[in-house]
């Protein structure tokens, strides 16, 4: 097989498997072999989609909820790096924070949501704040253990032609332990989607969570599949944009 | 040391080797006699009762004891012995990346600055963050040489190890013996009075050995540099050294250290066609056989 036709066939295939499903579902629910009541078909869904987008504030929702999701991904991922490195990088540090990183990092994060809106109040800060800690202490961890990993021997090139700590940590410690913080912050990713539709669903108001949780309560199934969708697109996008950061950033790393 | 026109001419005629980097007009290379009136840049190396203790949880551990060591500018010195027998300690200590617990160290070069020093470790080594040229300029520019400075003299090097096609590639890129003259090209670029080796041909095939030999051979002829190397291999000690030290078993001492007699500049295919090559070779066999055993009997009582 040549290496156009295997692309060609690879795009095809990923593109069919959803396809399959969705027109098998279009006709389970056109025939009633479903029930149209909760598994409307999906073409029906396209007109509740601009109407969500002209009259139901969808747009705004992603806003709020994209917002939540950077602000607090940023928040929580740039202090756990850092701490991740400190970690890594003088032992002192590790041993002093180890038990309260792996502790904390064992609870389901959604569980301390009353704890943080204690502290942060019910506004926008506690959603802030919730993404930010439930992602934090995973960075943490990843970043070190990726700063524990690298070969000793790079060390002793850079001191062996003369770099000193800060030279050191630049051009060894920080490079060589990018592709596990990135691994961390991809698993963070995730999380963050979690944990902001969960939330978003126990403190109603705006966001995509809301939309979902309080169309369901209304039995609005639609409005409910919109907000389902619009949130694995949100994750998806998410996930391509790490993706193109991290190939921005990590140009060495051997790929397929 | 001898050395002279006479030898360099077999040189061409052993050129068996295909490749355009080693076979370059030996001719016109200078002896290593008339170069070292040149230019003396290499250090001179002289240690005294060395010793390396470390800490381990069954009590103390002697890496090395009393080592002797005396390296002239220039000179060509290679380290054989059993697994774990310190060289690697020797070698570090000499880098500067660890201390003696005894003994004394004395590094000294001609000219009145102190001596540097660069080491090419076993093993992985290149970052493979950088670039390959990034990698040769990485020492030049801890230095604080400028960017494109530092870049030139990366390529020239390159041109050196003949992998100016690969300045931009990165490591992962490459394979394991060009990874390996990545490292000597970023240990030459410092320009170091001493060059330290720690099995850098250990990983590798044997025909790529036998290029890097070559390559190594006719670099170090070219430029002067005190050379300590560290090998397993009797062969690639007897092919490149000017003096040989053979190390004892756990703690490390030098047991034996043989003069090379062949002349410079060498080639791989001349020296082992030597009559004096299998007697030599015999000789260190010998010499290292008990000490392998000894070591291994040391292995079988860790475990």
């Amino acid at each position: 097989m040549s290496r156009r036709t295997r692309r060609w066939s690879e795009a095809m295939l990923t593109v069919s498997g959803p396809l399959v499903l969705l027109a098998t579902w279009e006709w389970l629910s056109r025939t009633a072999r479903i029930d149209p009541t909760f598994w409307p078909p999906p073409s029906s869904l396209w007109e509740t989609f601009v109407s969500l987008i002209r009259e139901g504030g969808l747009l705004g929702d992603v806003r709020v909820t994209l917002v939540r999701i950077l602000g607090g991904f940023l928040l929580g991922a740039v202090p756990g790096v850092a701490l991740g490195l400190a970690m890594g990088l003088f032992w002192p540090v590790r041993v002093l924070l180890m038990p309260i990183a792996t502790a904390v990092y064992a609870v389901p994060k959604i569980a301390i949501l009353p704890l943080v809106v204690i502290v942060f109040g019910l506004g926008e800060s506690s959603k802030l704040a919730i993404v930010a800690i439930s992602i934090f202490f995973l960075v943490v961890l990843n970043t070190m253990a990726g700063v524990q990993a690298i070969d000793p021997s790079y060390r002793d090139v850079a001191r062996n032609l003369g770099a000193n700590p800060l030279e050191l940590f630049l051009t060894v410690a920080l490079p060589g332990s990018l592709p596990a913080i990135f691994t961390g912050l991809r698993l963070a990713l995730g999380f963050t989607l979690i944990v902001i539709v969960g939330t978003e669903f126990i403190t109603p108001g705006d966001g995509v969570g809301s939309l979902i949780w309080e169309s369901w309560q209304r039995l609005a199934i639609k409005p409910m599949f919109i907000g389902l969708v619009v949130t694995g697109l949100l994750g998806w996008l998410l996930t391509v944009l790490l993706d193109v950061v991290e190939r921005w950033a990590l140009p060495w790393q051997a790929r397929e | 040391m001898p050395s002279g026109p006479k030898e360099v001419g077999s040189v061409s005629q052993a050129g068996i080797l295909t490749r355009s980097t080693t076979i370059e007009s030996p001719i016109l290379r200078p002896t290593r006699n008339g170069r070292l009136q040149q230019e003396i840049s290499g250090a001179r190396i002289r240690v005294a009762g060395l010793g390396r203790r470390f800490e381990t949880a069954h009590g103390y551990l002697d890496a090395i004891r009393g080592v002797d060591l005396a390296v002239e500018p220039g000179e060509f010195c290679v380290i054989v012995g059993p697994s774990g027998c310190g060289k690697t300690t020797l070698l570090r200590i000499l880098a500067g990346l660890d201390r003696q617990t005894s003994g004394s160290l004395d590094l000294s070069s001609p000219g009145s600055e102190p001596p540097t020093n660069a080491m090419v470790f076993q093993g992985r080594s290149v970052f493979p963050w950088l670039t390959v040229r990034q990698n040769v300029a990485y020492g030049l520019k801890l230095r604080g040489v400028g960017r494109r400075e530092r870049g030139a003299a990366a390529d020239s090097l390159l041109d050196t190890v003949g992998l100016s096609r690969f300045a931009r590639a990165y490591p992962h890129q490459l394979s394991e013996g060009m990874r390996q003259r990545v490292a000597i090209a970023r240990a030459l670029a410092v320009d170091p009075d001493l060059l330290l080796m720690d099995e850098p041909f250990g990983s590798l095939d044997e025909q790529t050995r036998f290029l890097l030999q070559e390559e190594l051979l006719r670099i170090w002829e070219q430029t002067g540099k005190t050379v300590v190397f560290i090998t397993h291999s009797i062969d690639e000690a007897i092919v490149l050294a000017d003096q040989i030290v053979v190390m004892s078993a756990q703690p490390g001492t030098p047991k034996v250290t043989l003069t090379v007699p062949f002349p410079r500049p060498r080639s791989l295919t001349e020296v082992r066609g030597n009559p004096a090559f299998a007697p030599l070779f015999n000789q260190i066999w010998e010499l290292l056989r008990d000490e392998v055993h000894v070591a291994r009997r040391f292995e079988g009582a860790k475990r």
